[in-house]
């Protein structure tokens, strides 16, 4: 309504009206509030179906064809699981697209998301400087990753990157960090990590600013160490956090793609998932369907942790 | 949507014929013999870099005053639309779209996006070499492109290092082990490599195969028809194996640019790419640049130097909104002096057509067409020949830089990986 009637005045027709006069006999809810909700929740319902769901389920649908994007829909032909057998048994980078994605993942959960937590204990310490040093932390998280890719071949390049310059100062022969497949997954960890350290740091360092000053004091006063206390006390107290962070560890792992794409479209020792999915799908060869298997694959891995993730949040709820 | 775009095209069509029966009238009254007016065809271009899209706009500008027809020129990024090729032809291109032949562009014909242009080349053929009607040709027989420029794939030299280093161009196989264990020995790489980007390397297979196995053999197993299973394949990734130790080491990850800098600065003494590399050596160098065909190799086809030549062309997309205007173009496009005007002061490529005053070539592009020439096959380049999705990222691409990381793996298994690729495509 307008906004100059006051606190004391008459609440309108509608929504005040069925929250606060509450008339006997009545149904709590208007057919107006109905409508309203039916639309609220519609709206966002919908925008979700068929943005989200309905690709979701077209693809699923489409990974047991084959198309190659030209024509119309009757061009589509249905092949079963061919597209799964090829990729289990035929196309070379599918076995190394899973075992980058694990080794990704794996750094990310043993190195990348420990040294942030780690860094966020530290900079709750309230140490000199610790505004700079969250700033310094988060910058790689604010860069996109096409910058990063950017910064990353400014080291690394062979023949022109810093990295090679400065060992070659040393005598060390120029190594091909970016071409050497076995090399090349690693160096682009570190720059992928470096991000998700900071990533980590800030959602923890929330965290910790949240958790009640006196559970440390309390646990200073029964004699525990800096240490003893972070394990025993803050750590269990922030598990809401130590949930989102996993998952966004895994999720970020799954989705790795720009700077593996940026560097070399995901080729030769830098193969993913994702990039497999834009290889096949985009440009001039279009393999709708077998692009769509492996976004498939990709989807039931991704899905695997967030269903973890509502089942424990939800029963907690419940709780 | 599909009634909307209809409606549209309807209206379009409509206003062109008014303003045509306008203008044609105008022109009718004052001069009944003069050209018949066209009006306007529109034209989607694929180069973005500063020198290649001067050369689209000097012929567009030079057959817009030879056939009065208005064409206005849409850049895309070289790669992007590389990418977006297929869903582009299928929305509302342009009239006109600059392309390549081979595979390439039979893919486009096969899956009806493109418009036959046989009309045209009854006029234009006697501008071209069989060689170049037939890759302007889609499985059908009927003709889709209007070639407009060449270059081959050589390996190039800078004269002056040359003569320095003491070094003399070989011929076969043998006079370049001899040349390249002498640049070893004087501290340098002999021939420079690079395949970051995945396609250089197709190249050295390309010449190779060409060299050992014959241009009919290349063709025929590019086209599917022929197994890569075959030993005279095993026989191709053989002889790359003794050329790799004479090539720069870790090329993968190298831009073919990088590769080129290597040469250009005598750190390399060759380098192994289409003539376009020479566009990374400084311009006061150029006139240093100089090249000569892929060595023989000993075998019953080297008479024949199989060669890459890849073409870029113009093509006709399926439904143009002004059908004889566009084919005017084309035509025009054909001309050699359109393709002159292309070139301009670009030295790298050659006209498509026959040219025959060649007054206006640098030393390199007469060369280019001699080399050319003498060619008694010529092919285009792997990712033209053979189909996009086994030629691609996931498919050769992948497989070559296998290879290259790994040249003394069992070529058996090896080559029964490929064919799998190929196997595990669907039926075009």
């Amino acid at each position: 309504m307008t906004s100059d009637h006051g606190v004391a005045a008459p609440p309108p027709i509608g929504v005040g009206a069925a929250t606060v006069s509450r008339p006997k006999g009545r149904s709590r809810v208007s057919r107006r509030d109905k409508w309203i909700l039916a639309l609220l929740l519609g709206i966002p319902a919908f925008v979700h179906i068929f943005l989200v769901w309905v690709p979701t389920l077209a693809s699923v649908v489409l990974s047991f064809t084959s198309w190659n994007g030209i024509g119309g829909l009757d061009r589509i032909r249905f092949v079963g699981i061919d597209n799964y057998q090829v990729l289990a048994t035929v196309y070379p980078p599918f076995w190394p697209a899973i075992a980058h994605n694990l080794i990704w993942l794996g750094v990310f959960l043993f190195i990348a998301t420990p040294l942030g937590i780690f860094f966020a204990v530290l900079l709750d310490k309230e140490l000199r400087g610790t505004r700079f040093y969250q700033g310094a932390l988060y910058l790689p998280v604010v860069l996109s990753l096409a910058i990063i890719g950017f910064i990353a071949q400014l080291f690394l390049s062979t023949d022109e990157g810093l990295v090679n310059g400065v060992l070659g100062g040393f005598g060390v022969k120029p190594v091909d960090w970016f071409g050497d497949s076995s090399l090349n997954l690693w160096a682009v960890l570190i720059f992928a990590s470096w991000r998700q350290v900071g990533h980590v740091m800030i959602l923890y360092l929330a965290g910790l600013k949240g958790v009640d000053p006196t559970l440390r004091e309390a646990a200073k006063v029964d004699g525990a160490t800096a240490i003893q206390t972070f394990f025993r006390v803050i750590f269990p107290v922030m598990r809401p956090i130590n949930i989102v962070v996993l998952v966004i560890t895994v999720i970020e792992s799954l989705r790795a793609f720009d700077l593996a794409f940026i560097i070399n479209r995901g080729t030769n020792g830098l193969e993913l998932l994702s990039t497999l999915v834009t290889n096949n799908i985009i440009g001039e060869a279009s393999r709708i369907g077998f692009g769509s298997a492996i976004a498939v694959i990709l989807l039931v891995v991704a899905v695997g942790p967030i269903i973890f993730y509502l089942t424990r949040t939800l029963r907690e709820e419940a709780r | 949507m599909m009634k909307s775009r209809t409606i549209r095209m309807l209206t379009a069509t409509m206003t062109i014929a008014v303003l045509v029966a306008a203008c044609s009238g105008g022109t009718a009254s004052t001069a009944p013999s003069g050209p018949v007016v066209l009006g306007d065809t529109t034209i989607r271009s694929n180069e973005h870099e500063p020198v290649p899209a001067s050369s689209v706009k000097a012929m567009v500008d030079y057959c817009e005053t030879q056939t009065g027809v208005g064409a206005p020129v849409e850049i895309s990024n070289h790669n992007d639309f590389q990418d977006q090729f297929n869903a582009y032809m299928q929305a509302t291109p342009e009239d006109i779209v600059k392309w390549f032949t081979g595979e390439r562009l039979r893919f486009p014909a096969r899956n009806s996006l493109l418009t036959p242009i046989d009309d045209v080349w009854q006029t234009i053929a006697a501008n071209y070499t069989e060689g170049l009607a037939k890759a302007s040709q889609g499985d059908d027989g009927k003709k889709y492109a209007v070639p407009i420029v060449s270059y081959p794939w050589v390996i190039l030299y800078r004269k002056s290092f040359f003569e320095e280093k003491g070094y003399t161009v070989p011929k076969t196989w043998e006079e370049f082990v001899a040349l390249a264990e002498k640049v070893q020995a004087d501290g340098l790489i002999p021939l420079a490599f690079a395949d970051k980007d995945g396609w250089p390397a197709m190249g050295t297979f390309d010449v190779l195969n060409m060299r050992l196995n014959g241009y009919q053999f290349h063709a025929v197993l590019l086209a599917g028809k022929e197994k890569w299973t075959d030993p005279k394949v095993q026989a191709v990734f053989q002889k790359w194996a003794e050329l790799l130790p004479y090539t720069q080491p870790d090329p993968l990850g190298r831009t073919w640019q990088e590769g080129a800098q290597t040469w250009a600065n005598n750190e390399a003494a060759m380098y192994f790419l289409g003539t376009f590399a020479s566009q990374q050596v400084a311009p006061e160098n150029l006139d240093d640049v100089d090249f000569f065909p892929f060595p023989t190799l000993g075998t019953e086809f080297d008479s024949e130097l199989g060669i890459d030549a890849p073409v870029d062309a113009w093509i006709l997309s399926k439904a143009p909104k002004n059908l004889p205007a566009a084919k005017a173009m084309l035509t025009c496009f054909a001309t050699p002096e359109a393709q002159l005007a292309f070139l301009g002061e670009d030295h790298s490529q050659i006209p498509a057509a026959n040219v025959t005053d060649t007054s206006s070539f640098t030393p390199q592009q007469t060369k280019m067409a001699e080399i050319i020439g003498a060619s008694g096959g010529v092919a285009q380049f792997l990712d033209r020949d053979t189909r996009s999705d086994f030629a691609g990222a996931q498919g050769m691409q992948g497989l070559l830089q296998d290879f290259i990381k790994n040249p003394s793996q069992d070529l058996a298994a090896y080559t029964a990986k490929i064919q799998g690729v190929y196997d595990s495509l669907p039926p075009q």
